[in-house]
């Protein structure tokens, strides 16, 4: 690749993403394209490039930016975060909307794993209110990652990565060497592409939404901007939870510091007011 | 320092888990199988086995029943690793005592979280 060409794929990931390219680690960004490149049929990244140049096809642009957003996800991804949730968050939340149902959203859940986690964590959560009704939503911008997390099944080295084995025996079927999400709880979830640069307003509102792995990867003037859409779609008891490691200091006055690693309440009360 | 027994009929895996636990502060003590790994427990419990199912002599399965029926032997934690995959097996091996279970093959990030998951971390 010449450094032409990752200044092409740099714009591009900025424009439609806003993600960082790290134009600085080519072997990175090589390894995310090789496959693609393999998949499309091109013999090299070089061609790959250079069919992007030539045709400006939005299929391919948009193939090659869900390639260069590729993120590592593994179920329970932070193991306190997950406690808090279970032990903490859900309980409370559950508690107060009563009728109305509880929705969390994994923002950029890649492969699923998230979203499972936190369907698995709500349904193992001892203290949540009787009747309480859940629901989750799985967004990405890969339509590619989207169909893996739809169809909820998993290598067995994805299995252990996260998953205690009790929860692994309790909410999945073996078939071989593969192991399926149960339908009990895959039909829990529903999915759908979410460029979280778009106008976000219409998702509604949402309890408590997830976006990890993701600020750190973008563009920083656009990381903001991402926040605030995210923010305005929590009510004023709502929870966000992010990498413990993501920069939120412009946003103190609105997000309190919560239990566990990266979680941030609009509200410092939510989780010890009396229900 | 955490001590932790490898069981494995095989010289490389125990080479290879003794490794990556060494890595992590373990020391290790190994046994071939179940039969030696008792004799092991008796002497000096260890705070972790690593645990093997299909061995000469005594299988893991066996160990672990008698094991968790020893004085002191409820203590250890017991992480299975095996070929075995089935979620029959898993179960039975909870049902044995087993703490977690590793499907080989394995890596280091494996190991490392599944003895996180066991609480040994």
């Amino acid at each position: 690749m010449t450094p032409e060409d990752m200044d092409l794929l740099a714009a591009l990931g900025r424009a439609r993403a806003g993600v960082r390219v790290e134009t600085e680690k080519p072997y990175l960004v090589e390894s995310r394209l090789a496959p693609l490149a393999r998949r499309e049929g091109y013999e090299s990244i070089d061609a790959l490039i250079a069919a992007l140049r030539a045709q400006r096809e939005e299929r391919l642009i948009w193939a090659v930016v869900e390639a260069l957003c590729r993120s590592e996800t593994t179920f329970f991804r932070g193991r306190e975060t997950f406690a808090a949730l279970r032990d903490e968050v859900l309980p409370a939340l559950s508690h107060r909307r009563r009728e109305a149902p509880v929705r969390l959203w994994s923002a950029a859940c890649a492969t699923g794993q998230e979203v499972y986690s936190l369907a698995i964590a709500a349904n193992e959560a001892s203290e949540v209110a009787a009747g309480t009704r859940f629901e989750f939503f799985g967004s990405d911008l890969s339509e590619r990652c989207l169909e893996k997390a739809q169809a909820g099944i998993y290598t067995q080295f994805e299995v252990q990565r996260g998953l205690p084995i009790r929860l692994l025996v309790k909410y999945f079927e073996n078939q071989d060497d593969t192991w399926a999400i149960s339908p009990r709880i895959r039909q829990l979830v529903r999915w759908k592409r979410i460029n979280l640069l778009a106008d976000l307003s219409p998702m509604g509102r949402f309890d408590v939404i997830l976006l990890r792995g993701v600020l750190r990867t973008m563009d920083a003037a656009l990381r903001g901007k991402v926040l605030q859409s995210l923010v305005e779609r929590l009510p004023s008891d709502g929870v966000l939870v992010l990498d413990p490691e993501d920069d939120v200091s412009g946003f103190a006055d609105v997000l309190a510091p919560g239990p566990g690693g990266g979680v941030y309440l609009r509200d410092p009360t939510t989780l010890s007011a009396a229900a | 320092m955490k001590t932790c027994l490898v069981v494995d009929d095989s010289r490389v895996i125990r080479k290879v888990a003794r490794r990556v636990l060494e890595d992590i502060g373990f020391e290790i003590a190994e046994a071939a199988d179940g039969m030696e790994a008792l004799a092991w427990c008796r002497a000096a419990m260890p705070d972790a086995v690593l645990l093997d199912w299909n061995m000469p002599v005594m299988n893991g399965i066996d160990f672990l029943r008698q094991l968790r029926g020893e004085p002191g032997g409820e203590t250890p934690k017991v992480i299975f690793c095996t070929v075995e995959n089935s979620a029959d097996h898993i179960r039975a091996a909870l049902d044995a005592g087993a703490d977690e279970y590793i499907m080989k093959p394995f890596d280091g990030d494996i190991i490392e979280a599944k003895f996180a998951e066991a609480g040994l971390l």
